[in-house]
């Protein structure tokens, strides 16, 4: 296959795209990449996988930059988290050879599509109200606050739950080692309804999370000779872009918009997963 | 703007950590961002000097330089599709520089559970890519 110039701006405006929305909710715009380069391009999966593990890895530094500059990450709460995330993820590396991954694909895309519900019910929140600090959040210093740009003031906020939180972070990486998607949206999920973090926090944490998720992973792939550099280049500069022009939109939405923006995105990657369990696409 | 007077947050750590000296979030901020414009301005250097060259027509997508040893025999023949690997590797390694540069902020701010905690994500991690099991 010969890659033409044509093909390498369609690539690159594609990504800003994925950028734009992954640096804003969290997770890294798989979830466009792979489609976009598969179903339009042509690429073999395997090669769509390679960028789009690239491209977590630019949505991730590429607005983390920012959002941890700003304050808006919370890189305590990521920090810890991590340990989970990681020995989740080796773990389901390990898991791999010994359980199904398509019937997991299956079973976490319905509890995904059931994770949509109290999410449709929370839709007009704001921010998280009454919630105080369980112990070991206490313990680990958790609690902190954010500027909030659109409420035009510091936010201060608590954390709950946080072994529970942890524990479904493992689960989170336990699923990207086995299944190698979805991994942004349950740290989400994880934070904001498990801990009860406000969503801004939540979206710009896992955000910091998901690039050393992906760049363990990314070695293989590399290895592997999965990481094409003519596509990979056009993917990681537009995502850059579009991840620098997410970090400051996110500023000015307010948490109810970017909800609304998150359930889709949700129900989309439920099906993917779903889609992925049965064979199909 | 009016912002809360921190005093009347009912925790007290974001306080603290306001007072803190040293600002965890700048350095990894900074760190971040010099990864991830490095890289872009290597792999865009690549591309234009794959434009420049007119071999990005031509190129075959699938031969490519893959091992450590392809790319800088590549780097040294000044090579398009080697220089954005090189861009591409130094992208992938900007997390884990960021997790190896977190463990000396949070000993920098004498918070010792955080020091172990990070640590221990850098151990995992390099024990993921020695296994060869990617994960993390």
């Amino acid at each position: 296959m010969d890659i033409s110039l044509l093909t390498v701006l369609f690539i690159f405006t594609g990504a800003a795209l994925a950028g734009l929305l992954g640096s804003l909710v969290g997770l890294g715009g798989g979830i466009l990449i792979v489609p976009m380069l598969t179903l339009l391009f042509g690429l073999p999966i395997q090669y769509a996988i390679g960028a789009s593990i690239i491209a977590v890895i630019a949505t991730s530094s590429g607005a983390a930059a920012a959002y941890v500059r700003d304050h808006l990450t919370n890189i305590r709460i990521g920090m810890f988290l991590e340990l989970a995330t990681t020995t989740g993820a080796i773990s389901g590396a390990f898991l791999a050879g010994l359980v199904a991954p398509a019937l997991l694909g299956i079973i976490f895309g319905i509890i995904l599509l059931i994770s949509a519900v109290p999410l449709v019910c929370k839709i007009g929140e704001e921010l998280p109200r009454g919630v105080i600090n369980d112990r070991l959040a206490n313990t680990l210093a958790l609690a902190s606050s954010y500027p909030d740009h659109r409420l035009k003031q510091e936010v201060p906020y608590q954390v709950t739950r946080t072994p529970l939180g942890f524990v479904m972070m493992y689960v989170a990486g336990l699923i990207s080692g086995l299944l190698g998607i979805g991994s942004g949206t349950l740290k989400v999920l994880a934070m904001d309804t498990v801990m009860r973090l406000p969503l801004k926090v939540s979206t710009t944490t896992s955000n910091l999370m998901i690039g050393v998720t992906a760049a363990a992973s990314a070695g293989i792939y590399f290895a592997r000779g999965d990481v094409l550099p003519l596509v990979a280049a056009p993917v990681a500069l537009g995502i850059l872009l579009g991840a620098l022009v997410g970090a400051r939109l996110l500023q000015r939405m307010s948490n109810k918009a970017l909800r609304i923006l998150f359930v889709p995105v949700l129900v989309v990657v439920a099906f993917e997963m779903i889609l992925k369990g049965m064979g199909i696409g | 703007m009016q912002m809360q007077d921190s005093t009347t947050h009912p925790q007290s750590n974001a306080t603290a950590r306001h007072a803190n000296k040293i600002d965890i979030s700048a350095i990894i901020g900074g760190v971040l961002q010099g990864g991830v414009l490095l890289s872009a301005a290597i792999i865009v250097a690549g591309v234009l000097l794959a434009l420049l060259k007119g071999t990005l027509a031509s190129s075959q997508l699938h031969s490519f330089p893959q091992s450590f040893g392809q790319i800088w025999a590549g780097l040294l023949m000044l090579q398009p599709q080697a220089i954005i690997m090189l861009g591409v590797l130094l992208l992938i390694a900007t997390p884990v520089l960021r997790v190896a540069i977190s463990i000396l902020a949070f000993a920098l701010e004498q918070d010792m559970k955080f020091v172990l905690i990070t640590s221990a994500v850098l151990i995992i991690l390099l024990v993921g890519f020695l296994l060869g099991k990617g994960g993390a």
